[in-house]
């Protein structure tokens, strides 16, 4: 139902298969038949799943819920693109028109020491808990707000700090870069908060615990290269990466751990 | 009369001081007590998340659980359009008693109006808590926070953080929870499913949950279980819900003894992105936010199929401003939703399947665009320079909507109306709780999507996560003390207590049995034929004669799933499969409830529209007399269920027929 005219594709897919986090993985192949260009890539695995359910085989494992580019669970790694080739879009909201009939689409789940394959093309992100767990908050307990207008806060800052807000945390930045560096997603956590009156007060605190934590989770320094932003489906801006450098240094020439 | 085992312990005194009066007066715990209390806490999506937050804040030890692999994840994540609160920042009659009384009546006056009241109370506070948090809320350029209109309010009360308001309050108080986590007041079980409750001398005392990396079953106490777990939406395959979301862990708790409130309260969404084939996996919604400045409309010509911007002004059907004048495109959402049925039942439905009505931003992008330059000063601006100036306002406020509709149906929406049909998205029915948020299971409590209390028969737009929020930071840390002040001598019970064992044993007979059909047919072909007789029977209008055959198909597709369903690998593995198969179990446990509630409503209300039930206009006809109560069961066993009714007294709000000509 489409505006742009559905089509019907054929596709060869080589797709990562791993029993578990110990066992070695192997890319296997998988052609599917009758694709439309309207299906999601998420509805085409669903179409595959479906085949290899009816073959009596194992079905590809993969992290999904949201489909619609929100929560950030889904995350494959699309022929060498996290998120697969279209700029600004998760892997649930990338659709099958950004293919072509007779395609092979080679998919992987992300790879990074910090993100171990748990089955296939899901892994284990819940080191990025542990970073917001490390500071990524405001220390304000329920019932201890001041009325929401008390403090104004110039439009500008309020909207540069939602849009660093906007990060749904799926790892893209991570999959994408060679050093399997974090600092974008930690950046935005970390710029959303100082840019705000509210979570000022401990700005400094937050950064070094939060890079601390970032280190001691086994991500990869940060050498400039941008795969990460170009690769982020919210558009997370380097820019992050600067205020928190500007903040981190700041930081931790000032700031004493109590 | 209500029944005798139904009391929703409603706290004497007006309604303005009900809640006050009840803060003051509840037992609390003292802090040295807390310390070994122990909080199951099962969802964390806003609700979830922060009574987990609030409740370790106060010293409670906490454990929460989620099935995702990050609590961030909950499908609160995806809400769109805002939040309610009652702060009347905008200076245009906003009150706690007009917010109550909206939602009462939006509800179609089958909400109890204590707990609506409450909500309306704390409703200030959320927004309070939730700037304290950071949450980047939508401003003004004087600094000061910026509102939008929702359906059914003729105020401005909506807060947001543009299409993503979910996001921000969800991240909000998952920070919160994290750090929480961080200082060691709460244990996190992500990619874990609750799959049973164990009730031990009729109290609530722990869970059995699937360690869905490992298989492995684990038993977990506490002194009370909190289940914030989300809406059943996903009983109709498609909805607006995320792929996960499931009815599981209230279902279990219903089988133990919790009854189910109103099953047959769904809220079906006029604004959502149409079905474009069988590959469907699930729908998209387009916030009801952009029916502030989205027009709707039909062509006035049955099965025209002339392109939209070919048709001229005159010829166009605006059938929500010609049939409700008061609030024209605001009309709520069951309205709106049955409006766009009768126009496409009618014929003049839009698109290839002419299942879609027109959402259209022309006109608006124009009045922006002409606002815009009379900022500017700009003298005689071309049609397509206002349309620029415009279009940018319209990016602004709704930009990743926009960009998400394109990417879904590859048209773009700043230059063709958008096409909309009407999806499943909120179940206002749910566990039934008490004033305290407890079901009638002592020491089980449910909060958020997953209880039945605010909402009556249609929840108001942007009132989902208000109420999620007031729940889980406002309302549980004061009303859990009024049964843990009562367990302070309680020691925490080993897992090895037979009725841990029990629990334990049966889900794990469950597991086998599901893995030992080894039939031909997958989980989704069940949970898509389940669907179909939901939505086509129970779904947006209902009669006697279907709903009655839905209830025996569903019987039939019970049995036909428990004789012939595929489910792959094994039980000792991460096995997506696994979950969806025991999810879709209960889905076909629950479509028959939902069935035989909308047969016992002789009447149409809210979300519920029974077709023998309606005016001469086509709209809803409540019966006071007979139907002003909850409907609450009771299982007795699959299939065999007795009804209490909670009996709903309007003391404060005069009941009429909902108007919103
Ligand atoms: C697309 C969309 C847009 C919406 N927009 C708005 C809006 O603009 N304004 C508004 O007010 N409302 C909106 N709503 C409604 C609102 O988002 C939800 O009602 C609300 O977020 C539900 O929150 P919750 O905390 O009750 O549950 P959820 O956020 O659904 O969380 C459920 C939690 O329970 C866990 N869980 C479930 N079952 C189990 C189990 N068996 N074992 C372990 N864990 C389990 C999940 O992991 C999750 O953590 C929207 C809904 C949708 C679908
Ligand atoms: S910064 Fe971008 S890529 Fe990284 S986690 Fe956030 S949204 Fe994903
Ligand atoms: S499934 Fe939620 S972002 Fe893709």
């Amino acid at each position: 139902m489409s505006g742009s005219g559905e089509k019907m594709l054929n596709l060869t897919l080589k797709v990562w298969r791993q029993k578990n986090s110990n066992a070695k993985g192997n890319l296997e192949t998988h052609n599917v038949t009758g694709i439309s260009t309207d299906m999601s890539f998420l509805e085409m695995f669903d179409v595959l799943n479906e085949k290899l359910i009816n073959e009596g085989k194992e079905p590809i494992a993969f992290d999904h819920d949201c489909r619609e580019g929100i929560c950030g669970m889904c995350s494959m790694y699309i022929n060498g693109q996290p998120h697969g080739p279209k700029q600004g879009v998760t892997t649930c909201q990338l659709h099958m028109r950004s293919f072509k009939d007779g395609d092979t689409i080679t998919v992987e789940p992300w790879r990074s020491v910090a993100f171990p394959v748990i089955k296939d093309l899901a892994v284990d992100r819940s080191a990025f808990d542990r970073i917001i767990s490390s500071g990524g908050f405001v220390s304000v307990n329920t019932g201890n707000a001041k009325d929401a207008n008390n403090i104004l806060i110039p439009k500008d800052d309020a909207d540069d700090a939602f849009n660093a807000a906007a990060c749904i945390g799926c790892g893209a930045c991570v999959a994408a870069c060679k050093n399997g560096s974090a600092m974008l997603f930690v950046s935005a956590k970390v710029s959303q908060l100082a840019l705000l009156p509210q979570g000022k007060v401990e700005a400094k605190g937050r950064v070094l615990n939060m890079v601390g934590q970032m280190d001691e989770e086994g991500f990869g320094n940060c050498t400039n290269t941008g795969a990460c932003e170009a690769e982020c489906p919210k558009g997370i801006s380097l820019e992050n990466i600067a205020r928190m450098n500007r903040e981190y240094l700041s930081s931790s020439l000032t700031y004493v751990k109590k | 009369m209500s029944s005798s085992k139904l009391d929703a312990k409603i706290p004497a005194g007006t309604i303005e001081e009900k809640w006050t009066k009840f803060r003051s007066t509840v037992h609390l715990v003292n802090p040295a007590n807390k310390r070994s209390l122990e909080v199951i806490i099962v969802g964390s999506g806003l609700a979830g998340a922060s009574a987990a937050a609030s409740l370790a804040e106060m010293g409670y030890k906490v454990k929460v659980f989620c099935f995702q692999d990050s609590p961030r994840r909950a499908h609160s994540i995806a809400a769109q359009g805002g939040i309610n609160a009652a702060k009347n920042y905008q200076n245009d009659g906003d009150s706690v008693y007009r917010l109550f009384y909206d939602t009462i009546k939006g509800g179609d006056y089958r909400a109890r109006e204590a707990n609506v009241h409450r909500l309306s109370e704390v409703s200030g506070a959320i927004i309070d808590q939730c700037v304290a948090q950071g949450v980047p809320f939508a401003r003004e350029y004087g600094g000061t926070l910026s509102n939008r209109s929702f359906g059914g309010t003729q105020v401005q009360r909506t807060f947001y953080a543009a299409g993503q308001t979910g996001q921000q309050l969800l991240l909000g108080a998952y920070s919160a929870l994290q750090r929480q986590v961080g200082m060691g007041a709460v244990k996190l079980y992500a990619r874990h499913e609750m799959l049973d409750v164990v009730v031990i001398d009729g109290k609530a005392r722990g869970i059995i949950a699937r360690d869905l990396i490992s298989g492995k079953l684990e038993k977990h106490f506490g002194h009370a279980v909190l289940l914030a777990t989300g809406g059943y939406g996903n009983v109709f395959f498609l909805s607006t819900n995320a792929m996960g979301s499931n009815v599981t862990a209230a279902w279990k708790a219903h089988k133990k003894g919790a009854f189910f409130g109103n099953p047959c309260y769904t809220q079906i969404h006029p604004t959502c992105i149409p079905v474009s084939g069988d590959h469907q996996s699930k729908l998209t919604l387009m916030s009801e936010s952009l029916r502030n400045d989205g027009r709707i409309w039909v062509p006035k010509k049955a099965g025209d199929t002339r392109k939209p911007s070919e048709i001229p002004e005159e010829e166009r059907d605006y059938y929500l401003e010609r049939r409700y004048p008061a609030f024209g495109n605001l009309v709520p959402r069951d309205v709106a939703s049955r409006a766009a049925k009768e126009r496409c039942d009618a014929g003049f439905g839009v698109g290839n399947s002419k299942l879609a009505v027109y959402l259209d931003f022309e006109a608006n992008m124009m009045r922006y665009g002409q606002i815009e330059a009379n900022k500017q000063s700009l003298q005689n601006p071309t049609k397509e320079k206002i349309r620029e100036m415009g279009r940018e306002v319209v990016k602004e406020k709704y930009g990743n909507l926009f960009d998400m509709y394109k990417q879904i149906t590859g048209e773009d929406p700043y230059e063709l109306p958008m096409r909309i049909y009407p999806a499943v998205h909120y179940t206002m029915g749910g566990l039934w709780v008490d004033y305290n948020l407890m079901t009638t299971v002592p020491g089980m409590y449910a909060l958020g999507e997953a209880n039945f209390s605010d909402h009556g028969a249609n929840r108001l737009g942007a009132s989902a996560l208000m109420q999620g929020l007031a729940d889980g930071y406002f309302v549980i840390p004061y009303t859990i003390g009024d049964y843990l002040s009562e367990e302070i001598r309680t020691k925490a019970i080993s897992t090895d207590h037979e009725a841990f064992v029990k629990a334990e044993a049966e889900v794990q007979e469950c597991i086998n049995k599901l893995m030992s059909v080894k039939g031909t047919k997958s989980v989704d072909h069940f949970h898509k034929a389940l669907g179909k007789i939901m939505w086509d029977k129970c779904g947006m209008a209902r009669n006697e004669a279907g709903l009655k055959s839905a209830i025996v198909e569903i019987q039939k597709l019970r049995e036909e799933f428990w004789k012939d369903v595929r489910v792959p690998g094994s039980a000792d593995e991460f096995n997506p499969e696994l979950e969806k198969a025991a999810r879709v179990a209960d889905f076909l446990e629950l479509g028959e409830l939902m069935c035989k509630d909308a047969l016992n409503r002789n009447e149409s209300c809210g979300g519920h529209f029974r077709e023998e039930f309606q005016t001469e206009e086509g709209e809803a006809l409540r019966d006071d007399v007979n139907y002003a109560y909850v409907a609450a069961w009771e299982m007795k066993e699959v299939g065999n269920w007795e009804l209490h009714k909670e009996e709903l007294k309007y003391e404060n709000i005069k009941i009429a027929q909902r108007s919103y000509k």
